[in-house]
């Protein structure tokens, strides 16, 4: 056990039985809390689909402007991120806090590269004028409304993104509750909580990388 | 501190093999969408994503050894947000009389010269109106 161990630490809230109520219940609402993020990213993927079937040859055309070997790096970015938040939750349920804050390190750093690799794809998508909506100016394009496909890529990727900075703030916390030794084998259900939220992250750019990057 | 919980702890072969069988998936997919397939590059790049995502879900997320509970809220959300994409394709697809003949409009905006040349509407002052006005038509 932790020697940092005091009463007001004890994880188990006072509204719960035993620990194995209290894990179930939160795992419980981390799971609902995923299926809202399912359905508000399932809304824009209804959006692709219909500009996708109203417009094929345009999304056809316009995907090839997309850096298939930038969006496969990524890929492999965030799973090996996704392992390597795996194998923090592992070294926890073992009572390894070394190799657990080495692997949320290791996941935050990957999350980082992910960020960098977008914001090269960003940059130069905003170079060439490659903007959703009226922002569009870009030329070099044939086909109806062209600015649709950016619309819906920066729409679906920005969304995307912004759910990987807000992995990191959790990771970042983490980190710091595990400095302040408040984890254990005992106790890790927030590690185990952000981990889910991580592997949903993974799990929907596995269909954003095919759809923007392969198919078009 | 209760002590007694029964949580399993994988080993560390099935992560790493799992990412190795994501990381070969997500090489094939990249290998078959460089030929032009037609419709199957859509069916193929789907089906492997759901492997992948299948994989991510069973192993990573722990569906496969926590309660079934969980599986099934994520499988009861997945379904209706299918039977919600399916029925909203099979609406937009079978409009071609009233509404597909105005979706290959250009959108006009103000401040985008995208098709000079082309889509000689006169630039209207009121711009969101304008789209309004466009979108609208093709929903009739």
């Amino acid at each position: 056990m932790s020697p940092h161990d005091t009463p007001q630490a004890s994880p188990l809230a006072h509204h719960f039985a035993d620990m194995e109520q209290q894990r179930d219940s939160a795992k419980l609402g981390m799971w609902v809390f995923l299926l809202t993020e399912v359905l508000l990213f399932g809304g824009l993927f209804c959006v692709y689909a219909i500009y996708r079937a109203w417009h094929p040859e345009m999304f056809f055309n316009a995907h090839k402007q997309l850096n298939v070997w930038m969006g496969a790096t990524n890929t492999i970015v965030l799973i090996a991120s996704s392992v390597t938040m795996a194998l923090a939750i592992r070294s926890m349920q073992l009572n390894q806090r070394k190799p657990a804050v080495r692997f949320i390190f290791a996941t935050l750093a990957l999350a980082g590269v992910f960020l960098v690799i977008k914001y090269f794809e960003y940059a130069h998508k905003i170079h060439l004028g490659q903007l959703p909506g009226k922002y569009y100016t870009f030329t070099g394009l044939e086909g109806t409304n062209p600015h649709v496909f950016f619309t819906v890529y920066f729409m679906m990727t920005g969304l995307h993104g912004f759910h990987v900075l807000c992995g990191m703030g959790a990771m970042l916390w983490l980190l710091r509750r595990i400095r302040k030794g408040e984890f254990s084998a005992e106790y890790y259900t927030p590690i185990e909580m952000t981990g889910l939220y991580w592997h949903l992250v993974d799990l929907i750019w596995i269909f954003l990388f095919p759809l923007f990057y392969l198919i078009g | 501190m209760s002590g007694k919980q029964h949580h399993h702890i994988l080993p560390l072969s099935t992560y790493l093999s799992v990412g190795a069988a994501l990381l070969v998936l997500t090489v094939i997919t990249v290998a078959v969408s460089q030929y032009q397939l037609g419709e199957w590059n859509l069916i193929v790049a789907m089906t492997i994503a759901t492997i992948k995502a299948t994989l991510v879900l069973l192993f990573f997320m722990h569906l496969k050894y926590d309660n079934k509970l969980y599986a099934v809220a994520f499988l009861i959300a997945v379904t209706f947000l299918a039977v919600f994409i399916v029925l909203t394709m099979l609406d937009t697809m079978t409009r071609d009389e009233f509404g597909r003949g105005s979706i290959d409009k250009p959108v006009q905006y103000q401040s985008a010269p995208a098709h000079p040349g082309e889509g000689e509407e006169p630039a209207s002052h009121d711009t969101a109106g304008h789209t309004a006005d466009t979108a609208d038509s093709s929903h009739k």
